[in-house]
């Protein structure tokens, strides 16, 4: 009776420890299998000939600095430009994108989340924090067979790793265009602006500066006062910012560069107006919210996905480094609410023609002046010196727009009218 | 010149009174010898709880009623953990931590997704019963009338609960009681005081105090979910450190809140304050705001380098903090 005891004992142990090895094995299989399988592709993108055949259908990764359910805000508007950009190229999200989400900017977790897409068999990653800047330049190297797209970067190589950004500037101006209208409207001159930072970097600073000049175009008495809160998303903050500029500095209108509603919202409750920025805020602020700038990612991510799946080998010579505005649909205003004065939509409408034919930009020696009811809205194109806020010439009268790489990474003045309160 | 004091002083206490809530709710703990970590985790549970429930119905009452209830069961699983089963107590008030503010983003981001949507706050009769009071007569003192006499009634709650707390630990026998607790919990069961139902109770207590300025938290800002950012965002941490600073007694908790309002609210007003009084304030724009941000924990700092110096004992800490009661050790 013992030895039979024992016996079924040393027989389940024995099917057990077998369950478990193979299990253990299976693991193993599968975790070569990938490594392999990536290595594969990579050997298969050497062969010489070029010979490989048209990727019909690619596999997308992307890489996002907060969670992919967020219902607003940066990753919200770049996991919405992703999904319906690779709806409009024919790829299905649920079936072809591979997310990594809530991942710091910190090399060692970005270079996880590379290795993991590429595991996964991705044919392009895209990566829209910029701090995961370093982390996809090595992996670009390592992995010579994807390619690697960065949001708000500036760093490239010639084969698989460009950067992509817009002019989002374009569409600051056009809403400080309902911004001055309101302005004038209330007879009050002061317009906030609540900014995660200053002149520091060049994409708030231009940010600031188109948003004012637009202002001035309707009323060029208007003083823009910028609030920086040093941080890129801080509610509280973002909120308490609002309230000084409206209580203290008596500004009529809140402009904001920061990721949460909060400008608008304190708008809202103070009984002044206010501009947004990435997502139509007029749901949060309905008796404050005139326009928000916004970002149309998928004019992006469409071209970018097309391009790798007709030729990846050809993706830096036909996307390159990716640098869009308002006429490419990249960046635009949402829908203008009720709040705007009359005049507004047909003054906008003006400066965004001249914006998509390419025949004026808002950093040049030219200005735009608005003038007339609504119905006979006349604009005038002026020759005057673009001039930074100490009174120091940046373009001379009648000159050339500065160019994209003062707007994208040297611009560090504030143009006249524009006054940093902190 | 004057509006710009008058404001500063009135941001002080609208924009931290959580801290009084938390503070106090973590006072009340620590009193019965437990040592919560989990505050921050515990307002935004309250917070969310009681705003998403407290619209649907309409009642500010019932929000409050509904945050300490949501509260005080994450209170009830803290006690049960540590009291109960003696489970450590730091590692279970940092699950509860993690635990909360997962939960606020769960719950969040399913009613954002789902198709109700994630109720607004503006116009809703919550608003308006949220809406700060005018009480008549004093509220029009200038300056003093406005900071002090025209806030929302939570505002005036917070304080009352400070208060109503002070004089139950200092005046009555169950406040006695509970301090020998904190104290010698070896002793007070000596004298047959019901340890497990003191510290249940407690902690259940301070833990829907919580609560309720988790709620305030989420009303003061509008109500809006946004998936990324929590509207907790550290105060609770800050809270943990405030109960050192006020030396466990909620009344120099009222005291320390506002000197750490102070200087969390100069980080927003230097602007202000440094245009409307440049000769002598002048110099507050120049310095950097992250230094601003630090200052509260640098004073947190500074506070425990002196007490632990000092050592001469007039330190309220509760003597048997952070251990487990289990009657067959003594």
């Amino acid at each position: 009776m013992r030895k039979l005891v024992s016996l079924v004992l040393t027989a389940a142990f024995a099917v057990t420890s077998c369950l478990s090895l193979a299990g253990c094995s299976g693991q193993t299989a599968a975790t070569t299998a990938a490594t392999t399988k990536a290595g594969e592709t990579s050997q298969e993108s050497k062969t010489p000939d070029g010979s490989e055949p048209a990727v019909a259908n690619i596999k997308v990764g992307a890489i996002y600095i907060n969670s992919q359910n967020d219902t607003a805000g940066y990753t919200y508007a770049h996991h919405k430009g992703i999904t319906e950009g690779m709806k409009q190229v024919g790829l299905d999200p649920s079936k072809d994108l591979y997310i990594v989400d809530n991942v710091p900017e910190d090399d060692e977790k970005v270079k996880q989340a590379i290795d993991q897409l590429a595991g996964d068999g991705c044919n392009i990653i895209f990566g829209i924090s910029f701090g995961y800047i370093n982390a996809m330049k090595e992996k670009a190297d390592e992995y010579p067979d994807i390619i690697f797209s960065h949001a708000t970067g500036y760093l490239s190589n010639d084969k698989n790793f460009n950067n992509y950004f817009g002019r989002i500037y374009q569409a600051r101006y056009l809403s400080g265009i309902a911004a001055g209208y309101k302005s004038l409207a209330l007879k009050n001159d002061n317009i906030g602006y609540v900014s995660a930072w200053g002149v520091e970097y060049a994409e708030t600073c231009s940010g600031i500066n188109a948003f004012a000049m637009g202002a001035r175009s309707v009323n060029p008495n208007a003083k823009v006062h910028v609030y920086e809160i040093s941080t890129w998303g801080d509610q509280e903050k973002e909120r308490q910012a609002a309230q000084v500029l409206i209580d203290t500095y008596k500004c009529c209108v809140i402009g904001q560069h920061c990721d949460s509603a909060q400008p608008q919202i304190v708008a809202n409750e103070k009984g002044v107006f206010g501009c947004g920025y990435n997502s139509d805020m007029t749901k949060e602020a309905p008796k404050a919210h005139l326009t928000a700038a916004v970002w149309n990612w998928s004019a992006y991510y469409a071209t970018a996905m097309k391009a790798a799946m007709t030729d990846k080998s050809t993706f830096m010579q036909t996307v390159g480094n990716y640098y869009q505005g308002i006429a490419a649909g990249l960046v635009d205003i949402s829908e203008l609410s009720g709040n705007c004065e009359p005049e507004t939509a047909e003054a906008i409408k003006i400066a965004k023609d001249l914006m998509v034919s390419g025949k004026w930009d808002v950093f040049s020696g030219v200005k735009l002046a608005f003038s007339g009811a609504a119905g006979a809205v006349k604009v005038e194109q002026k020759n005057d010196a673009l001039k930074d806020n100490k009174g120091e010439e940046k373009v001379a009268a009648g000159g050339a727009s500065v160019g994209d790489d003062v707007i994208q990474g040297s611009m560090n003045y504030y143009v006249d009218g524009v006054t940093q309160v902190n | 010149m004057l509006d710009v004091i008058t404001l500063f002083l009135f941001s002080i206490i609208v924009y931290n009174i959580p801290l009084l809530y938390g503070t106090t709710g973590e006072i009340m703990i620590e009193k019965s010898g437990s040592l919560n970590l989990g505050v921050e985790g515990t307002m935004a549970i309250g917070a969310v709880a009681g705003y998403l429930l407290g619209m649907r119905s309409g009642s500010l009452l019932v929000a409050v009623l509904i945050s300490f209830i949501a509260s005080g069961l994450v209170g009830l699983v803290f006690a049960f953990l540590t009291v109960t089963l003696q489970a450590n107590q730091n590692v279970t008030g940092l699950t509860i931590t993690t635990f909360g503010v997962a939960f606020y983003y769960f719950v969040g981001n399913a009613v954002s997704n789902s198709e109700s949507k994630w109720p607004a706050l503006g116009g809703s009769s919550l608003d308006k019963q949220f809406a700060p009071l005018e009480i008549p007569l004093l509220s029009k003192i200038p300056v003093i009338g406005k900071v002090l006499f025209s806030h929302s009634i939570l505002i005036y709650l917070g304080v009352v609960i400070a208060i109503v707390m002070w004089l139950y630990f200092e005046k009555t026998n169950p406040g006695l009681k509970l301090r020998a607790i904190g104290e010698n919990p070896g002793a007070a069961d000596s004298l047959g005081v019901n340890i497990t139902l003191y510290k249940y109770i407690h902690i259940i207590i301070g833990s829907g105090i919580m609560g309720i300025g988790g709620l305030y938290m989420a009303l003061n800002m509008g109500g809006t979910f946004e998936g990324s950012n929590c509207w907790i965002n550290g105060y609770g941490w800050i809270s943990i450190a405030l109960v050192i600073f006020a030396n466990w007694s909620p009344a120099k908790a009222l005291l320390g809140t506002f000197i750490f309002g102070f200087f969390n609210t100069l980080r927003v007003q230097n602007a202000p304050l440094a245009t409307a009084f440049p000769k002598t304030l002048g110099w507050l724009t120049k310095i950097p705001a992250q230094f601003f941000s630090a200052l509260p924990f640098i004073i947190t700092l500074i506070v425990l380098i002196l007490s632990s110096v000092r050592k001469n004992n007039n330190s309220n800490e509760p003597a048997a903090i952070g251990r487990n009661y289990y009657r067959e050790d003594r």
